[in-house]
Parts: C-alpha cells; structure tokens; sequence
C-alpha cells in the first residue's frame, strides 16, 4: 500500500464516518457541522487527485457559503436548536431503504464505467490544472491542445444558463418576501 | 545553490542527506521535512504575533495621546511576556450551558484560519510555504473557515450577546466578501495568474497599486471587513453587545481570538503588500544592477516584505483608532450600492483596457489604467455630489413642511 492509498482509506473513513453523523446527530446543528466535516473530507479527496481548483472551489462555496447558511437558518429558527428531536423509526425504515436503492444505483453506475477501480493516469509534471480548465471552459479545441485531454464541447453556455437560473431564483425569493411583507402591513 | 540565496530547499538537501545516511525511506524522509518546515513557518507566525501585541499596544496608545507600555524592558518590550502569563494562569470558565466540544473548538478554528494563510504567503522568491496556482482562492477559502469559527463560537457560548455578535460578523463577512472577490481579479488578470508568488514577481517593474489604485483601496476596505475591525467591528461592538461572539471566552481561550486577530490584521497587511505594493520585490529593476545583486537576497526580500505588510497592518490600525463605527444598515448599504458596484466597474474597465492594450508600449498601457481608473473615480464622486445635495434638499423640505404644519397648529 503506497502512502496515498493510506490517505485515502483515512480521508474516505473520515468522510463516511461524518455522513453517518450527519443523520444520526440528535442536534440540527451538530448535524449542520457534521456535513462541514463530510465536504472538508470530500476537499480532501479532490486534494489527493491533484484538482487543487476543486479544492479550494469546494472549500469556498460548499463550506463559506451553503454551511454557513444553513447554520444560518437553523440557528434563526431557535425553537428547533434548544430541544433534541426525537427519532421516530417509522420514518425511519423507509429512509433506510431510500438510501440503500440511492446506494445501489450509484454504485451501478460508478461501476459501468471502464476506469472504475483502476488508479488515475500520473499528470505531467509541468499541467498548470487551473490553466486548462479555463481554457477548457473557453474553447475545447484549443484546451485539447493544451493540456492533451480531449473535450468534446464547450462549457462556457450551460455554465453561464446555470448563473441566470440562480438570478431567477434569487429575484423570486426577493417577490415572495417582499409581497410577505406588504400582506402583513396592509 | 548555497544557504544565502536558497535557504529552504539548501536545509532541506541537508537534511535529506542526513537522514538518508541513517537510512530512512524516502516517504518518511517528504514527511519529516513536510513537518519541520510546517512546524518552522507556524513558529515564525505566532513568535511575530507576540511581538505584534507590543506593537498593537504601542501604536494605540500613541494614537489616544498615551505612552503605552513602557515599564517592563526596554520600551516595554517584555510587555507582552507579561500578558501572555496572565493570560494563562488566568481561570478558565466554561459556561454551563455551553456546547462544550464546540466551545473549545471555535478558539483553534480561529487561529487555524489566520495560519492556513501563511502556508502561501510568500516571505521571498525562494522563502514559501507552498505556491499554490489557485492562491487567491485559496485566501478566501481561509477566510470561510474564520467565519465558521465565529459562528460556532456565537453559538456554542449559549449568550444571546455573542450570538447576536455571531449573526452580525456573518452578515458582514458575507457581503464584504464579494467586492473582495471581485478585486482580487483585477491583480489576477494583471498578473495572469493566481499564484501570490507569480504576483509578486509581476510587480518588478510597476506596482498594481499605481495601476488600479481603486482596486488597492475597495481590498484595503473590504479587508477591514473581513477582519472586522473598527469602522466595521459591529460584531464585538462594546457599547452594544459587549464583547460580541468571544464573551464567555476567558484566559487563553480568549488569548486565542485576540491572537488570531492581531495575526489576522498583518496577514492582511501582508497581502495588501504582495497583490498591490510589490511583495517582497520592490526595488523597481535596482537588483539587476551588478553593484546591487545583493538586493535579490531572499533574507533582503523577506525583510521588505515584513516592513512592507507592517506599513499595510499600520494602516488597518490606523483606521480603526480613528473611526468611529458604523450602524448596521450603513455598512451594508456601503457594501451593496457602493462598493460592490464600483469593484465591478473597476474590473470590467480594467479587463477591456488590459486586453485592448497589451500590444502596446509599456508606459502607454500604464498610465491609460492609471487614467481609467483617475476618470471612475471622478465620475464616482460626482455621482456621490449630486445624490447627497438631492438628499439634503429632501430633508430640508421635509423639516420645512414640518415647521409649517407645527405653526398652523400653534
């Protein structure tokens, strides 16, 4: 066993040890800080593919940004935070078997594909990762060139529809809570 | 390569022949060196942090018209030693209601956000810890983890003060970081790259603070910011909530905010020096005179940048004892409809004009940057002009109006 694989096994262990508290933790927001520990373990199995870009990209938006709201959240709904919910086991059953088909059909489709338990190519020395995933998004031609990876379409559309539909969804919250609001000074 | 221009990597030859004699594997031998060097760097850190207690002390009490500490060594140089020691033997408090794993966990999370920095900082061209190609990035993925430490700190003390200091940091961390966000790219584009150290380099012949001097100062505001210190120490306002998020805190539990904060405020100082005033460069082509090669000397360019980021963490505190702070709805109506959009028209004139005029002469694209961002500011502070005459005009009506209604009355 190389010292990657170690880490992997202890970054892997860490993270499905975090999911498990995530659901089982009696408090919201032991919970909420369990997923911080589950995407920081994800962090680092990005970190040990070398895609420092996802790291630090992960780190910024799933931890600064949707952690912190949720913790947000929970922590403005107080009532919630103060009692410890109790666990219901007739809500529990049906969502053990929900996730054990979610289980199965992931691991069916990790395992159709070809590369699927196979170690990852060595990257050059000199990939500037960054560099090519900019050009990538930009122009996959030039990105093949560059980085001897083969893309075949350009990103630069999707990624930029997927902005638009966040406005959409930023503007709608905005009309619901201000027309909340106007109901209840009116 | 010898120790005076490359210390790091000549140590760590050094060590790994050493320890190669002694026959250990070569793995055992990365993670030894790995070690040391992150042992060595958090060392520097937190010695420099002792030694910024006495300089924070100083220079406040220089700025209330005080002496400061001077009783204790040479101008009070052992001052800090002093307060460390009270620090410690001080009575450790957890209250009894408190989250008590969490509680103890906000402290470290703090100063493991402030060190995580200076893992990219780079003290030389040849002095870093790492240089990271997503550098910048990477400083503001630190500075999501020192928001998740003041939150659980807010929330794991069980004080309604320090939770309400804990929403109001989060609610101004959130906003400041994207004006910062949006100026950290102005460097990025400059320099193309993300790298601190490649920055840095970028900067031998021109600093990017002469290019963008507008986006020098929305990171020198929204660095306070994030700092939150005074204008924006909202969060630990003493007037209001008394201590904010670290209120329940005692001893070294609360010696680790208060380091983490001072550490944080020369980080930031530091990387002010390194985005736009040059890093540890900054003798503007002097070093390749051969009479001054010696200038290139990775100890002569640590200790530029050291003064250099004491200037930058100078001018944080230099603010924050002469303002007062700022209400809630003002700071984040500064943010949203000020800086935000001005950081964006900064970049999007400073990308158009980066691109249009990188075929031409040096000096042309300088001083066209420089005019650009002259002319924004000018038109800024127009705009500024004309909405605060309209809103004074408003007020005078309406006291007017008033007057008269109270007149008829009488």
């Amino acid at each position: 066993m190389t010292a990657e694989q170690g880490l992997f096994l202890c970054a892997a262990a860490f993270t499905l040890a975090s999911a498990v508290m995530v659901v089982s933790a009696r408090r919201l927001i032991h919970a909420a800080l369990w997923l911080i520990a589950v995407l920081s373990g994800v962090a680092i199995l990005y970190a040990l593919l070398q895609a420092s870009f996802l790291v630090v990209v992960q780190v910024v938006i799933y931890i600064g940004a949707i952690a912190v709201l949720f913790i947000f959240a929970i922590m403005l709904t107080r009532r919630q935070t103060d009692h410890d919910a109790p666990s219901r086991w007739t809500r529990r059953a049906p969502a053990f078997l929900i996730s054990l088909l979610t289980l199965g059909a992931l691991s069916g489709i990790v395992l159709a594909f070809p590369e699927a338990g196979r170690l990852p190519p060595p990257m050059p020395p000199d990939l500037d990762a960054v560099n090519a995933l900019g050009a990538a998004l930009l122009s996959p031609t030039g990105a093949a060139a560059y980085a001897g990876v083969l893309f075949h379409e350009s990103y630069v559309l999707p990624f930029e529809v997927a902005s638009v539909l966040l406005l959409a969804a930023l503007v709608g919250a905005i009309y619901l809570a201000t027309t909340e609001r106007r109901r209840r000074e009116s | 390569m010898n120790f005076w221009n490359d210390p790091l990597h000549f140590l760590a030859e050094q060590l790994t022949a050493m320890l190669s004699r002694w026959g250990l594997p070569t793995a055992w031998i990365t993670f030894i060196e790995f070690f040391l060097g992150a042992m060595a760097l958090i060392v520097f850190a937190m010695a420099l942090d002792i030694g910024l207690v006495w300089v924070e002390r100083k220079v406040v009490a220089r700025f209330q018209d005080r002496l400061g500490p001077n009783r204790l060594g040479p101008f009070g140089l052992f001052q800090p030693v002093a307060d460390i020691i009270k620090m410690v033997i001080k009575e450790d408090i957890t209250p009894a209601t408190a989250d008590k794993f969490l509680y103890n966990l906000a402290p470290v999370l703090a100063a493991v956000a402030v060190i995580a920095l200076w893992a990219i900082l780079p003290l030389a061209s040849t002095i870093y810890g790492a240089d990271l190609n997503v550098g910048l990035l990477y400083v503001i993925a630190a500075g999501a983890l020192g928001t998740l430490a003041v939150l659980i700190a807010g929330w794991a003390s069980r004080n309604k003060f320090a939770l309400l200091g804990a929403f109001r940091m989060v609610a101004s961390l959130i906003s400041y970081e994207i004006p910062m966000v949006i100026v950290l790219l102005v460097p990025t584009l400059l320099a193309g790259t993300m790298s601190l150290r490649g920055i840095a380099e970028a900067q031998r012949s021109i600093w990017f603070a002469l290019l963008s001097p507008l986006a020098c100062l929305i990171f020198l505001i929204s660095a306070i910011a994030e700092l939150g210190r005074a204008p924006f120490d909202l969060h630990e306002a003493e007037s209001e909530i008394v201590a904010g998020y670290h209120i329940e805190y005692s001893g070294m539990k609360f010696g680790w905010f208060y380091a983490a904060e001072l550490l944080h405020a020369f980080t930031f100082g530091g990387l002010l020096a390194i985005l736009f005033f040059g890093g540890y460069t900054g003798f503007f082509g002097l070093e390749k005179l051969p009479a001054f090669i010696w200038l290139d000397n990775p100890f002569v360019q640590a200790a530029v940048f050291l003064a250099k980021a004491m200037v930058g963490y100078w001018v944080i505190m230099w603010v924050k004892y002469s303002l007062p702070r700022v209400r809630i709805d003002h700071l984040l109506a500064f943010n949203w409809k000020f800086l935000t959009p001005l950081a964006l028209v900064v970049l999007v004139s400073t990308a158009i004009l980066h691109r249009a005029l990188m075929e031409a002469p040096r000096w042309q694209y300088g001083m066209a940057l420089w005019l650009a961002n002259l002319v924004i500011a000018w038109i800024t502070i127009e705009i500024l002009r004309v909405q605060a005459r309209r809103q004074r005009r408003h007020q005078r009506a309406a006291s007017q109006r008033q007057q008269t209604a109270q007149e008829q009355t009488v």
